[in-house]
C-alpha cells in the first residue's frame, strides 16, 4: 500500500477551478473498461428509500418533533433599507409561553458571514432578520412577532438591477454598488471586431428566478449542555457544522448535524443561515430542542435566488468562423457578496480565437443570491446561444452547423489542457436526429392553426461536475453478511444513497438490498456538499476503493473459516462461491465471534494536466400563437455527455426536472419586486408561476453514456446541474425560428413576445 | 374535537384558527402531509375529508370535527404499499420525495373515481399539485402504472 501522502487537487466547483490540499493514501483502482453495465450500476434501479418517501414514513427536518421542543419565528424588515433605532420586546416577553426574544441590541456577538452581528443595525432588505422569539408554539411565537415595537429610521434603497447600476442610485455601499466579478480574455476582440465581415450587438436580460423547493429552509438544534446537535435542510450539512462552530465558538467535535431527508435544495441549501444560528443559540440558552422553520414567504425574501442578469454581446464572423466574442454582464445579487457570472460558457464552450468577458455584480437593497442549479451558466448560456443564432440568422448558416464548426476542439480553450472526453459532437448527431433537424426550415413552418407557426431551436452546454477531493467512505460488515456503507455526504433528492449502495454493491459482490447506506451526519468522515454536480463523483470513487478493501478483507475471512484459500473464493450477490460450492455470505460471518471488518476509501486527486468538463444539447420545437403571444413547447430533446450512468432511472429523471425547472425560467418564473416599497409582490406559489403538470412537454432523454475513464474510478461525472443549463436558449431560439422574433427577456412572457413580434412587425 | 383518522376515531384539542394539517402533523402526530406553503398552492397537504381530496391546510380544523380525514398514512405501509404508492417507487417518480405524499394521495383519489384515465384527466386531477423536482413526467408514468395495477 501506498504511504499516506499531502497532495494538491484541482477541481471545478460551479464554474471555479479550485485548488485544494488534501490527505491521499493507498492507489485508486482502475476505471472500468466499456461502458458495460454491473449487475447493479449501469441498471435501473428504484430509490432504496422509496416506500419510505411515498408512504409518509420518511423523517423531513419540517416532521421532526423532539421532546420539550420549542418554535422560534424571525420578524424581518418591513423596509428595502432602514436603522433600527430602538426595538421594544417588552411586550413580546411578558406574554405567557415566551420564552426569549433576540433582537441588536441584546444578542451575542456572532460572526456570520464575515458579519460581526447577527442583526443588523441596518436592515438592508425587506425581509431582514430584525428580531427572533422563541415560544411554546410556533403560532405564538409568531403571534409574539407582531408585539415587538421596532422603530426605524427609513433610508433611501434601490432594488432594481438598472436603476442600481446608474451613476444616480443611492449608494448602498460606501464605494458604490457596481464591483468587478471577474474578467477574461484570449487573443484580441477589438481587432476581430473591426476586421469582421459580419457582427452583432446585443443585448439581453434574465429575471430574479426563485428556488422554492418545497421544503423550506429549517433547522432544529438540541444543546445537551456539551453539544449542540442540529437537524437541517441542508445541501452541506459539513457546511453548515462549520458554520455553526464558527459562529457559536464551539469545537468540531461540539457540533453533530443531521440530514436523513431532504426536501430539495437546487442551491439554495449549499449556503448557511441565520435561522440555523438562532434555533442554536435559544436552545444553548433554554437547555430545550428548538425548531425554526421559514414560512414560504420567507423562503422567496430571505433564502436565496438566482440573479436577474443584463447582459450585452458582441459576436464577430470572418467566412464561415465565428472570430470574436465580447460579453458584458451586470448581474443583481441583492445583499450576497459574490456573483454567479455568466461569462463561464462564453470563456469555455466553444473553440473561438478571440473572447472577452468582463463581469460585475450590483448591490441592491434585495435578499442575497444563493447558488441555483448552475449558477451564471443559465443566465449566460441563454444569452449566449441566443446570440450564436442571431449571428447564424445574419450570415445564413444553419445555426447547428455554426455551432458544429467550433465544437471540435479537443482542448479546453481557457486553460489549455486536453479533455478527459468530450463527446459534444455526439451530442448533436443524436439529437439532431431526434428532434428532426433536417426538416427545420429558415423562417419555421405553419403551425396547427393559420395564427400559429412552429419552429425547432437548440442550445449546447458545457459544465464541469468532475468532482474531486476530499470524499470519503467506509465500508463495515454485519454478522449477517450485510454491510453498512457510511459516507458523509447528504441526499438531496437527486438519489445519491441509491447511486452509491448500487456502487457499494457491485464492487462487493452483494445484493443491493444488503448494503444500507447512512448518510447526511457529520460522525460520518467528511462528504462534500452537495452542489456544483459533484457528489456522485466525488464520494462514488471512495465508495468504490472502501467496497474493495472491504471485500478483501471478508473474502480473507471468509477463506480462514471455510479453510481455503481467499483467491479460491468469490463474492456474487451476496453468495461465497467456491469451486463448486455457493454458501449464503451471512451463513459464513455468523462463525465470526463480534468481529468487525471495515473497508476504507479515499477519493483520489484529479488527473493533472486534463480538463473534467460536461457537455450536452437541447433540441427544442414550439409552437406560437402570434394574436397571444403564448409559448407552446411541444417537445424537448436533451442529450448529455455525464460520462458513465449509474442509474437510468435516476438520472433521466434529474435532467427530465431540469428541463422543466429551465422551463419555468424560460416562461414564466420571475420575481415581482415592487421599486418603491422594495417588496417582493409574489412571494408565494399563488403568483410565482411554477410549471405544473399541466405544462409539460414531451422530453425525450438520451446520454453518449461512455465511461470518461480518464476522471475517475467510476468514469462517471455529475448529472445535477446539466440539464437546467442549454434548455431556455433552445426555446428561444426556435421561437426565434417559428416567428422571426427575437425575444431578448428571459422569461419569455406573452407580453414581452408579443412586444417582439411587433417589433419585428409580426403582430 | 372528534374524528375518525385513518380509520380510528381520535380526539384533539384544537385551537380556534389552526388547519386541519397543523391538527394532524402536531397533534396527532401524523407528518406524512406535508406543509409547504401554507396556501392551498402546492398540494403537498392533501388528504380525503369524507371521501373528498382537500389542502388540508385551508380546512379549519373545526369544520373536520365529526368527519373521516384520510392521510397519506393510511393508504399503506412500507411493508404493504398501496398500488399508488408502488407505482411512484418502481417508475422513478420520487426525488426529494416532499410532494410525494400530496401526489399519492391525489393520484389514489383520482383512481377511485376514475379507474382509466386519459393523460389529460391524470394532468388535470395533479395541476393542484407542484413538484420541484422531478418535472412530472415520472409521476404521469406512476399514476398510469398504477391504473394498470389496478384495473
Ligand atoms: S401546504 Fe396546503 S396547499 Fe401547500
Ligand atoms: S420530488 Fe421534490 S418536490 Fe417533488
Amino acid at each position: 500500500m501506498s504511504p499516506l501522502r499531502v497532495t494538491k487537487s484541482r477541481d471545478e466547483f460551479e464554474g471555479e477551478i479550485y485548488e485544494s490540499t488534501v490527505v491521499v493514501e493507498g492507489r485508486d483502482l482502475a476505471a472500468p473498461r466499456d461502458g458495460a453495465a454491473g449487475d447493479e450500476v449501469g441498471r435501473p434501479r428504484p430509490r432504496v428509500d422509496g416506500r419510505a418517501r411515498v408512504t409518509g414514513a420518511a423523517v423531513y427536518t419540517h416532521d421532526l418533533h423532539l421532546a420539550g421542543m420549542l418554535h422560534a419565528a424571525i420578524l424581518r424588515s418591513p423596509y428595502a433599507r432602514a436603522r433600527v433605532k430602538r426595538v421594544d420586546a417588552s411586550k413580546a416577553e411578558a406574554l405567557p409561553g415566551v420564552r426569549g426574544v433576540l433582537h441588536r441590541f441584546n444578542a451575542p456577538e456572532v460572526e456570520f458571514r464575515q458579519e460581526k452581528a447577527l442583526f443588523r443595525d441596518e436592515v438592508r432588505f425587506l425581509g431582514d432578520e430584525v428580531a427572533a422569539v422563541v415560544a411554546d408554539s410556533e403560532g405564538l411565537a409568531r403571534y409574539a412577532l407582531t408585539l415587538i415595537a421596532v422603530e426605524y429610521e427609513v433610508l433611501p434603497h434601490v432594488v432594481d438591477l438598472e436603476e442600481a447600476a446608474s451613476p444616480r442610485a443611492p449608494k448602498i455601499d460606501p464605494d458604490g454598488n457596481v464591483h468587478d466579478a471577474g474578467s477574461y480574455t484570449r487573443g484580441d476582440t477589438r481587432r476581430a471586431l473591426r476586421e469582421a465581415e459580419a457582427t452583432i450587438d446585443v443585448t439581453y436580460r434574465t429575471s430574479t428566478q426563485m428556488h422554492n423547493a418545497l421544503e423550506t429552509h429549517g433547522a432544529v438544534a438540541s444543546w445537551d449542555g456539551e453539544r449542540l446537535t442540529v437537524w437541517e435542510s441542508t445541501q452541506s450539512v459539513f457546511g453548515v457544522r462549520n458554520m455553526l462552530k464558527d459562529a457559536l465558538g464551539l469545537a468540531p467535535a461540539q457540533v453533530r448535524v443531521l440530514c436523513e431527508h431532504m426536501g430539495g435544495g437546487f442551491g439554495a441549501k449549499l449556503g448557511t443561515y441565520k435561522y440555523a444560528v438562532i434555533a442554536s443559540l435559544f436552545s444553548m440558552r433554554l437547555g430545550r430542542p428548538v425548531r425554526c422553520v421559514l414560512t414560504r414567504r420567507e423562503e422567496n425574501l430571505a433564502a436565496g435566488n438566482r440573479s436577474a442578469t443584463l447582459q450585452r454581446l458582441r459576436l464577430a464572423s470572418s467566412g464561415d468562423r465565428i472570430t470574436a466574442i465580447e460579453h458584458e454582464t451586470w448581474s443583481n445579487s441583492g445583499q450576497g457578496r459574490w456573483a454567479a457570472n455568466p461569462t463561464g460558457p462564453t470563456n469555455t464552450l466553444y473553440d473561438v480565437a478571440n473572447v472577452s468577458s468582463v463581469a460585475h455584480r450590483v448591490t441592491t437593497n434585495a435578499g442575497a443570491l444563493s447558488a441555483f442549479r448552475a449558477p451564471g451558466y443559465v443566465e449566460g448560456t441563454f444569452a449566449l446561444e441566443s446570440a450564436i443564432d442571431e449571428l447564424a440568422l445574419r450570415i445564413g448558416v444553419d445555426p447547428l452547423a455554426l455551432r458544429r464548426r467550433h465544437a471540435r476542439s479537443r482542448t479546453d480553450p481557457r486553460t489549455g489542457n486536453r479533455y478527459s472526453l468530450k463527446r459534444l459532437l455526439d451530442c448533436y448527431t443524436i439529437g439532431a436526429k431526434e428532434i428532426g433537424w433536417s426538416e427545420r426550415r429558415a423562417g419555421g413552418t405553419r403551425g396547427s392553426a393559420p395564427h400559429r407557426r412552429r419552429g425547432l431551436g437548440m442550445a449546447s452546454q458545457i459544465w464541469g461536475g468532475g468532482g474531486g477531493p476530499p470524499a470519503y467512505a467506509t465500508v463495515h460488515f454485519e454478522t449477517d453478511g450485510t454491510a453498512v456503507l457510511r459516507v458523509g455526504v447528504q441526499d438531496i433528492g437527486t438519489g445519491t444513497r441509491t447511486a452509491v449502495a448500487q456502487v457499494c454493491a457491485d464492487e462487493i459482490g452483494l445484493r443491493l438490498d444488503q448494503v444500507r447506506v447512512r448518510l447526511g451526519d457529520t460522525e460520518a468522515p467528511y462528504g462534500p456538499g452537495s452542489g456544483g454536480s459533484v457528489t456522485l463523483a466525488s464520494i462514488g470513487p471512495a465508495v468504490r476503493l472502501a467496497a474493495h478493501d472491504a471485500r478483501a478483507k471478508v473474502l480473507r475471512a471468509a477463506a480462514g473459516i471455510l479453510e481455503v484459500r481467499a483467491q479460491e473464493l468469490r463474492l456474487e450477490r451476496g453468495m461465497v462461491v467456491s469451486e463448486g460450492a455457493r454458501t449464503p455470505l451471512g451463513d459464513v460471518m455468523k462463525k465470526l465471534d463480534n468481529s468487525t471488518l471495515i473497508g476504507t476509501g479515499l477519493r483520489h486527486p484529479n488527473p493533472d494536466g486534463l480538463a473534467l468538463k460536461t457537455f450536452g444539447a437541447h433540441f427544442a420545437r414550439v409552437e406560437v400563437d402570434l394574436r397571444t403571444g403564448e409559448i407552446f413547447v411541444e417537445k424537448i430533446v436533451a442529450v448529455h455527455d455525464v460520462g458513465r450512468i449509474v442509474n437510468p432511472l435516476a438520472a433521466a429523471s434529474q435532467v427530465q426536472g431540469g428541463i422543466v425547472q429551465a422551463l419555468g425560467f424560460a416562461l414564466t418564473e420571475e420575481r415581482i419586486v415592487d421599486r418603491g416599497l422594495g417588496r417582493v409582490m409574489n412571494a408565494n406559489l399563488e403568483w410565482y408561476e411554477i410549471p405544473t403538470a399541466m405544462d409539460v412537454p414531451e422530453i425525450v432523454v438520451r446520454f453518449v453514456g461512455a465511461p470518461d475513464r480518464r476522471a475517475n474510478n467510476l468514469g462517471a461525472k455529475g448529472l445535477g446541474e446539466p440539464p437546467i443549463i442549454p434548455a431556455a436558449a433552445a426555446v428561444a431560439n426556435a421561437v426565434a425560428n417559428a416567428t422571426g422574433a427575437r425575444v431578448r427577456h428571459a422569461p419569455m412572457t406573452r407580453a414581452r413576445v408579443l412586444a417582439a413580434l411587433s417589433m419585428a412587425g409580426i403582430a | 374535537m372528534r374524528l375518525v383518522v385513518n380509520g380510528t376515531p381520535r380526539e384533539a384539542d384544537v385551537r380556534e384558527h389552526e388547519s386541519l394539517l397543523t391538527v394532524l402533523r402536531e397533534r396527532l402526530g401524523l407528518p406524512g402531509s406535508k406543509n409547504a406553503c401554507e396556501q392551498g398552492e402546492c398540494g403537498s397537504c392533501s388528504v380525503l375529508v369524507d371521501g373528498e381530496l382537500v389542502c388540508s391546510c385551508l380546512v379549519l380544523a373545526a369544520a373536520a370535527d365529526g368527519r373521516r380525514v384520510e392521510t397519506v398514512e393510511a393508504l399503506g405501509s412500507a411493508e404493504r404499499p398501496h398500488p399508488v404508492q408502488r407505482a411512484f417507487v418502481e417508475a422513478g417518480a420520487v426525488q426529494c420525495g416532499f410532494c410525494t405524499p400530496g401526489f399519492v394521495v391525489a393520484a389514489a383519489a383520482l383512481l377511485r373515481e376514475n379507474p382509466e384515465p386519459t393523460d389529460a384527466e391524470i394532468r388535470e386531477a395533479l395541476a393542484g399539485n407542484i413538484c420541484r423536482c422531478t418535472g412530472y413526467g415520472t409521476i404521469l408514468d406512476a399514476v398510469r402504472r398504477a391504473a394498470r395495477i389496478t384495473t
